[in-house]
């Protein structure tokens, strides 16, 4: 019954009503700032660009402070990424920063694999969202969000045209993260050069279909700047972490033999809207950006690869719950499969083994009898042989008396012949 | 008439210096004048000079030379787009010009390398410019060797400006590798680029690391000749802050502006003009003066002497060393017997020395035995 009557109101949409008097939820807004200003923000930044570019001299002026850092060399076999987290406080509202560099970016001879560091850090942060997100025990809401919610893409101020591994890296990047691209060191490009530079740029990006973060222009309050901020994309920054002193304060600048660079300065360079926008404006938008659209884009991706839907062939709503249990179960007879497997596979060997130990035992044992039989007929044939060497040695014996004997007799006659001749002679 | 013989007498006796400067008239030759000669001769010749520029794109190269020459050579240049540019592959290109000041006709060839460092993966993306000067000593070879020398065209690059970009903290890997494969074919002077990027502070800091690496890396960059003892101290200063000054840290610019009241030629910005000719603003000056007037003939002269000499004793080393394994090979140029032989002959020799020895033993034995059998 309580299912027709919600049926009937849903068809007719929902009422408004006119309130007869305050009610005080107006105040759910500042409920929900107490609550936040509470809790803390963060504020992940990613900066991307050559070495010695101005990556870490802009933070240091975007933020106002010295954020420790060191000279990277040019001589790197790769690109690292190198976050650093830190707790900044103003107004009594805390922020936790982390700003991660890129070191090494375009200084190889090779540079194919440059973006692969960049987007496998971006995943990972994405990664572990997701494994929070899908704990059973999960505490979202005490969690350090590091994913990374601008990146601020840096452009050497060629004055001619975007370089090719700007426009690989981005578009790689761009489905992924909201890019914000900077023109570095602005103060090399004349004002003239710098608006076709701009141009050029903003025209091969579209060309190519690099989707760059646009200011949102949504809200009424924010809209119009907004807009016309768009217009100025991308922005010419000069960073400087010097003071120099120009009428009568001391201000952000560069000087130089022919001129002082103001690094506040409307005219000078974009640095002032720059800030305006990513800190004073949007930064909010820029959070909110990355959860709902590049976060559950991956989300979705990722899910979609183990193999989960929405929908199961019967195009019933599927619970992951249903979904995950499936999976698991699926797992784990193939686990059983696999160890049966492997288990007869092991049993195959062993048999194997066996029988040919037999046939080795076999073999020397059929050796061992030729063996014994060999020599029992050396032996034999050793008997024959002394035996027939003892009846000779014995007739040789025989023999040798034998002559002897006769020897002896032929002597005695010889011997008698001649006392016979003599006694012829005699006579 | 006996007073004015005597007053000759007495000239001739008591100025003797005016005898001997009659003397010296008189011992005058008149070769002093040879290097008019040569100055004339040349003239009529006419020069040439040959200037490769290499760098990655966007450096300011074109403008450089533009400021250079006071021409403009590259009128109509298409310049590729970031896509084109990821598999690109280096070119060479080369335009000349004729140009003539005060009646001294140069014929300037300018080398251009298009590609250089711009493509995602630049391997080896030197080996065409290698190639290219290797080409030129190898046909400038062939005419020198020739029977007929009279119309010799020389295309051999005299110098190379290598352009360091000046964002970086230094020399990078491909800087390096280039500079490696290059130094021993042809001049290199390294400039770093784009200067007006840079504070004064910082330029110093650029170039002392620079000279550092350069160094380290055992790159040998073209030298400046030292100066001889009898040239004047300002020759001299100059020389020396030259010295110091390298790499030299250069504005190109092709535009005329106004700055304090005289037209220059100068880059315009919000916050100042620079002045590419001021020598507190860049080192321009002193690439224009080193480059054309003081250094030119001397960076010719380091090509014909060292580089190219180099070339051509490696060449026929490696041509000889190759006709003594294989005969059959013939040499398009005449060669002279080399006066020591390596070591892969020398062993050859004795192999055969021996060998020779042996058989000659043998047919003594032979000999020998003949004779008794006979006997």
């Amino acid at each position: 019954m309580a299912a027709t009557d919600l049926d009937i109101l849903a068809s007719e949409g929902m009422r408004s009503l006119c309130l007869g008097g305050h009610v005080g939820f107006d105040s759910l807004p500042d409920q929900l700032v107490s609550k936040s200003v509470s809790q803390g923000f963060c504020f992940n930044i990613l900066c991307v660009g050559e070495t010695g570019i101005g990556k870490s001299t802009l933070m240091n002026t975007l933020f106002n402070t010295t954020f420790e850092n060191e000279e990277a060399s040019h001589y790197m076999d790769g690109v690292l990424l190198r976050p650093r987290t830190y707790d900044l406080q103003e107004s009594s509202v805390d922020l936790k920063l982390t700003i991660v560099d890129t070191v090494g970016f375009g200084d190889q001879i090779n540079k194919e694999e440059s973006y692969k560091p960049i987007v496998d850090y971006i995943d990972t942060q994405f990664e572990n969202y997701l494994q929070e997100e899908l704990k059973i025990r999960r505490s979202l809401f005490n969690y350090h969000d590091t994913r990374i919610h601008v990146c601020l893409y840096f452009i050497a101020p060629t004055g001619h045209s975007l370089k090719s591994l700007d426009l690989v890296t981005m578009k790689k990047l761009d489905s992924k993260v909201n890019i914000i691209p900077i023109i570095a060191k602005a103060d090399t490009i004349s004002k003239s050069e710098l608006h076709k530079f701009k141009i050029k740029v903003m025209s091969e990006l579209v060309s190519n279909g690099v989707q760059i973060y646009q200011f949102p222009a949504e809200d009424e309050a924010i809209a119009e700047i907004n807009s016309s901020m768009n217009a100025h994309l991308p922005f010419a920054v000069v960073g400087s972490s010097e003071e120099v002193k120009v009428g009568n304060k001391m201000v952000r600048a560069r000087q130089y033999p022919w001129g002082v660079v103001q690094v506040e300065n409307e005219s000078h360079c974009d640095f002032v809207r720059l800030r305006e926008m990513l800190i004073r404006v949007n930064m909010e938008d820029l959070r909110e950006q990355t959860h709902a659209r590049h976060y559950e884009l991956y989300r979705r991706c990722k899910l979609e690869e183990m193999g989960f839907k929405d929908t199961d062939p019967d195009n019933e709503p599927f619970s992951l719950q249903e979904t995950y249990e499936a999976k698991r179960k699926e797992f784990l007879g193939d686990l059983q499969h696999k160890e049966e497997g492997m288990r007869q596979m092991f049993v195959n060997r062993v048999k194997v083994t066996e029988a040919e130990l037999k046939e080795k035992e076999r073999e020397l044992h059929d050796r061992f009898e030729l063996l014994k039989r060999t020599h029992q007929e050396e032996k034999r044939s050793v008997e024959e042989k002394r035996r027939d060497l003892e009846e000779d040695m014995n007739s040789f014996n025989r023999r040798k008396v034998a002559a002897e004997t006769l020897q002896g007799q032929a002597f005695q006659g010889s011997a008698q012949l001649s006392i016979k001749k003599d006694k012829d002679k005699k006579n | 008439m006996d007073a004015i013989l005597q007053e000759k007498l007495a000239e001739k006796l008591l100025c003797p210096r005016a005898r001997s400067s009659r003397q010296k008239d008189r011992q005058y030759v008149g070769f002093a004048t040879l290097p008019n000669q040569v100055h004339r001769k040349s003239v009529k010749k006419g020069f040439d000079f040959t200037l490769m520029v290499a760098g990655e794109s966007g450096l300011g190269k074109s403008t450089l030379v533009n400021s250079l020459f006071l021409t403009d050579l590259y009128k109509d240049r298409k310049l590729l787009n970031a896509e084109e540019r990821i598999s690109q592959t280096v070119e060479i290109t080369k335009h000349t010009v004729d140009i003539e000041e005060k009646g001294v006709k140069l014929k300037l060839t300018i080398v251009d390398t298009p590609g250089f460092g711009d493509a995602v993966n630049n391997n080896e993306c030197w080996k065409p410019i290698t190639d290219y000067i290797d080409q030129q000593f190898e046909q400038y070879f062939r005419d020198e060797s020739g029977l007929n020398r009279k119309n010799i065209l020389d295309n051999r690059v005299h110098c190379c400006l290598y352009f360091i970009p000046p964002f970086g903290h230094g020399l990078r890997p491909i800087d390096v590798e280039f500079m490696k494969a290059l130094h021993e074919k042809v001049n290199i002077i390294p400039l770093i680029a784009k200067a007006d990027c840079l504070t004064p502070n910082e330029i110093k800091k650029l170039k002392d690391r620079v000279r550092d690496e350069i160094e380290k890396f055992g790159i040998k960059v073209y030298q400046f000749p030292e100066c001889d003892s009898d040239e004047d101290e300002e020759f001299k200063q100059l020389d020396k802050e030259l010295k110091e000054c390298t790499p030299l840290a250069v504005i190109g610019s092709n535009t005329v502006v106004e700055a304090r009241g005289q037209r220059v030629r100068g880059r315009v910005y919000p916050w100042g003009i620079v002045e590419v000719e001021n020598q507190s603003h860049c080192d321009f000056v002193k690439l224009r003066s080193m480059l054309i007037r003081s250094h030119m003939h001397d960076l010719k002269d380091v090509t014909c002497d060292v580089h190219y000499e180099n070339y051509r004793a490696q060449c026929i080393q490696d041509m000889t060393s190759k006709l003594t394994q294989d005969n059959r090979v013939d040499s398009p140029l005449p060669i002279l017997p080399l006066p020591t032989p390596d070591a892969e002959t020398e062993r050859l020799i004795k192999m055969k020395d021996e060998e020779l020895k042996r058989m000659q033993e043998m047919l003594e034995k032979m000999q020998q035995q003949i004779h008794e059998k006979e006997q």
